[in-house]
């Protein structure tokens, strides 16, 4: 795949002009390098989901089960019925146009469906043919159109080509969400076993063994005893990391990718040096091993199956809060689905902090608390013994994450955090950054390497920003708060920038902490660390 | 194609009624029965709609948030664009409403040489679409003089404001130039952008000509052909005091400005018009984040099935004992 990538001076030759086609008629070319490969039947079969069976987005034959589109229509209406912005977002756009440029697909791209108001045209047109008088009666004219399997395909191609990053949906002027349209989208094409590996596979991990990664108890269990090592030839100190340990004050949940993936790797040593230096009586689940929900990139169903875990777990340790890490679309799940979904949360109590007693009021009902709340709370009382020059070899920049951005409004708690551990912090241009952060590209289960083509195009707008930082201030590292962020960007912002690095916010905190006893050389990365050099 | 066939649309509509205001026996229909279909069709059409829309529920607390949460108690939370309350979200909606807050927004990205992406800033759309809106509902409520005897103060004073210039005879109405120049410019506008041309319906075009016919039959009427108000307010009184009458002498122009309105209210609730109602409802907007201090209940909130920690222990039993974690059952 990778060798097939165009060069960034070609992939930028970007035509914004539409085509001559009319766009209510459906044309989508599989191309390699623009798509994600299609889930395999053991993950549906695990998952209990329909039409498993092996096929490939590119081949004709999409083995479609033969009530392939009553099974949509029907699905529709349900949703229809289930969901008001569903049906409002069908009705009443009027294409005034002011999201078309807002989207990072389009901006990279130049192809017209990935403006968000025609990439809801698409499932709109289907709504009007089937739902409306005008689309039964007048059809193109009532902008209605039949639902055939190139209707479908086309479906597929820009449902799985949106990150639901909601951007488009600060700028429109009735807030409609294509993050939900798409997630309808997606809904409807799991009806009849339209989906991707790179979500259905974490899905039925996660299913199973707690995480995406799959990732068994005795695995979780080396990964955290390799880190609390790994810390202890760094620092020289030994912390504990319990796991699973009942009557614990606090359960914390992070993304799998913390203790498995690099750069995320060196942010959870950034986690476990706060927590020890702090002095935080707290565990690990093994089962809850997981706060990302690729459930989100499916269907409301299966977000609420993978996190009722972090419920239950809670209360089977009885714990009295809960802490969550660095993580994006796990932090909208956590943020505005987890209460309503697997709550009330009533066998917890309202998070207090131990160290400062600031209690936490926002987080009274769903009883979690972000990893950058509780820090900025610990640097605001001072609390944490801070060098922000062990941090003066980063000249550091910061993406918004989607989600912690447009689905909370965590804005401001990871800045306080990066400008008490760091000298050097500049911030990407104002139409980049906070609300109208840009998606790494690779968001909602699209970060797979054979899609790799389209996500360095999706994340073109975010790169970008990020080389005017470095060209302007010289910044080498780009901080963010999500999984998916981690794992992506250091390939975008290599094609399109180079030199510049990704970390997680607590890595750079764990770099700046001075710990009690410590015996440190190193950063977290093993590089020499600044004023300490020998 | 598209804008042709609204053009031919309108043309076609305003033909018609020119054809029922040159026929004396067709004045009631034109001036009395069509007028109150399209009432009732507007009444009932939206009522509908907006039932629909409220029966099905909100599952889940989807804010769309466009500033800092309300987090620690030293960190600003920005009130409207992230409400965490009643007030803040009440407040947000009205930006949303009254002044178009989310459009205010707008910009207008450029790939340049380099490359280097640019977002310039863009309010002529927020602009154009406010200064529509905007004297659209002046020019309405200046037509209440024509419904109401004695006219309330209220809407002379409106009418004196927007003929503030005292430019000609009779006076110029500044909102009848804005609403023209608003028009046209977003008509303009979804011609001469190939993204914008592309993806617009027939609909866009159809809402946008009939504004434009029924905006400039009213100017027509004023300015230049002269029509008789006297007579015309007797209709309107007519119109609301249920006591419908069509008096003769008011000329067929008259008549296709009225039916273009009753065209246009009669069509409303059943196209995009209805955003205007819909904007309410936007779950995106008027929801608080407040997610996390306040549970939100789903109506329907499905049992699912899950994998629970028992068949999760049973299934890694060995593996969990070998580790050395607790386990549940040993």
């Amino acid at each position: 795949m990778a060798e097939a990538t165009p060069k960034p001076e070609q992939l930028v030759q970007i035509d914004y002009r539409p085509p001559k086609r009319d766009w209510m008629d459906p044309a989508v070319e599989f191309r390699k390098g623009t798509f994600c490969y299609s889930a395999t039947s053991k993950s549906l079969r695990y998952l209990e989901m329909p039409n498993p069976r092996e096929w490939q987005p590119f081949e004709r034959d999409w083995k479609l089960p033969p009530n392939w589109r009553e099974t949509i229509l029907e699905g529709m209406r349900e949703r229809l019925a289930r969901y008001r912005g569903f049906r409002l977002f069908m009705e009443i756009c009027v294409r005034c146009g002011a999201c078309a440029d807002k989207c990072h697909f389009y901006l990279g791209s130049g192809d017209p469906k990935n403006m968000p108001v025609l990439r809801a045209e698409l499932l709109r047109s289907v709504y009007r043919r089937y739902f409306t008088t005008s689309g039964r009666l007048f059809g193109r004219l009532a902008g209605a159109r039949d639902l055939t399997e190139d209707v479908l395909k086309e479906w597929f191609y820009y449902f799985y080509q949106c990150t639901e990053c909601r951007r488009c949906s600060v700028f429109c002027p009735y807030g409609i969400d294509t993050a939900e349209v798409t997630m309808m989208g997606r809904e409807l094409l799991n009806l009849v076993g339209c989906n991707i590996n790179w979500v259905m596979e974490p899905v039925a991990n996660c299913y199973r063994t707690g995480n995406h990664l799959g990732i068994q108890p005795h695995g979780f269990k080396d990964s955290i005893d390799f880190a609390v090592d790994e810390l202890e030839e760094i620092t020289g100190i030994r912390v504990e990391a319990p796991i699973n340990k009942k009557g614990a004050e606090i359960l914390f949940v992070v993304p799998s990718a913390d203790y498995f993936g690099t750069p995320h790797y060196y942010t959870l040593l950034g986690y476990l040096m706060i927590l020890h230096e702090m002095g935080v009586d707290y565990t690990f689940s093994a089962f809850a091993s997981e706060g990302g929900n690729f459930g989100l990139f499916t269907s409301h169903e299966l977000i609420k199956k993978l996190n009722a875990k972090v419920y239950s777990e809670a209360q089977r340790l009885k714990v009295k809060w809960i802490l969550g890490g660095e993580c994006g679309h796990m932090w909208r799940v956590l943020h505005q689905y987890m209460d309503t979904m697997n709550g009330p949360a009533d066998f917890l109590e309202e998070p207090v902090s131990p160290l400062t007693g600031t209690r936490f009021e926002n987080a009274r009902s769903s009883r979690m608390v972000h990893i950058c709340e509780f820090t900025a709370d610990l640097i605001r009382h001072g609390k944490l013994k801070l060098d922000p020059a062990r941090n003066d070899n980063w000249r550091v920049t910061f993406h918004d994450s989607c989600n912690p951005a447009r689905a909370m409004g965590l804005l401001e708690e990871p800045r306080y955090i990066l400008r008490s551990v760091s000298n050097h912090f500049h911030e990407m241009p104002e139409n980049t950054i906070r609300e109208q952060t840009f998606c790494c590209g690779s968001g909602s289960g699209l970060g797979t390497d054979e899609n790799l083509e389209m996500r360095l195009r999706g994340g073109l707008p975010r790169a970008n920003a990020v080389r005017y930082v470095k060209e302007q201030h010289g910044v080498n590292l780009l901080t963010c708060i999500c999984a998916i962020d981690k794992a992506t960007l250091p390939a975008l912002v290599d094609y399109w920038v180079g030199g510049v690095e990704v970390a997680g916010v607590h890595e750079l905190v764990g770099n700046a902490l001075i710990m009690e006893g410590e015996r440190r050389t190193t950063d977290l990365r093993g590089e020499p660390l600044p004023g300490k050099e020998a | 194609m598209s804008v042709l066939y609204s053009l031919g649309a309108v043309v076609a509509l305003s033909a018609l009624a020119w054809v029922g205001g040159s026929v004396a026996a067709l004045h009631p229909l034109f001036g009395v029965w069509l007028p109150y279909a399209a009432i009732i069709a507007f009444l009932a059409g939206l009522t509908w709609r907006v039932i629909r829309w409220a029966s099905s529920p909100v599952p889940f607390r989807i804010t769309t948030t466009c500033g800092q949460e309300k987090s620690l108690p030293w960190i600003k939370a920005s009130r409207l664009d992230s409400p965490s309350t009643t007030l803040g979200t009440i407040g947000r909606m009205a930006l949303e409403i009254l002044l178009f807050r989310s459009l205010f927004r707008n910009t207008q990205a450029q790939l340049r040489e380099g490359p280097r992406l640019v977002y310039a800033e863009s309010k002529f759309l927020w602009l154009g679409a406010l200064a529509f809106h905007w004297s659209f509902l002046v020019i309405f409520a200046r037509h209440l003089r024509f419904f109401l005897e004695p006219v309330p103060g209220c809407v002379l004073l409106l009418q004196d404001l927007d003929g503030f210039f005292q430019i000609g005879a009779p006076v110029l109405y500044l909102t009848d130039l804005v609403i023209v120049a608003a028009l046209v410019y977003l008509l303009g506008r979804r011609l001469w952008a190939v993204q914008i041309r592309y993806f617009s319906l027939f609909t866009d075009y159809f809402a946008l000509l009939l504004l434009l016919a029924l905006a400039g039959t009213g100017i027509w009427m004023r300015y230049f052909t002269k029509v008789n108000i006297l007579e015309i307010k007797r209709l309107a009184m007519g119109l609301v005091t249920f006591t419908p009458v069509t008096p003769e002498g008011i000329g067929p122009l008259f008549y296709v400005h009225l039916f273009l309105l009753s065209v246009l209210i009669a069509y409303f609730p059943f196209s995009k018009l209805a955003h205007m109602a819909g904007v309410f409802l936007s779950p995106t907007r008027n929801l608080p984040n407040n997610n996390r201090m306040k549970r939100h209940v789903n109506p329907w909130n499905p049992a699912v099935k899950l994998h629970t920690y028992a068949q999760w222990e049973e299934e890694f039993h060995d593996k969990i004992k070998v580790a050395g974690l607790p386990l549940e059952k040993d």
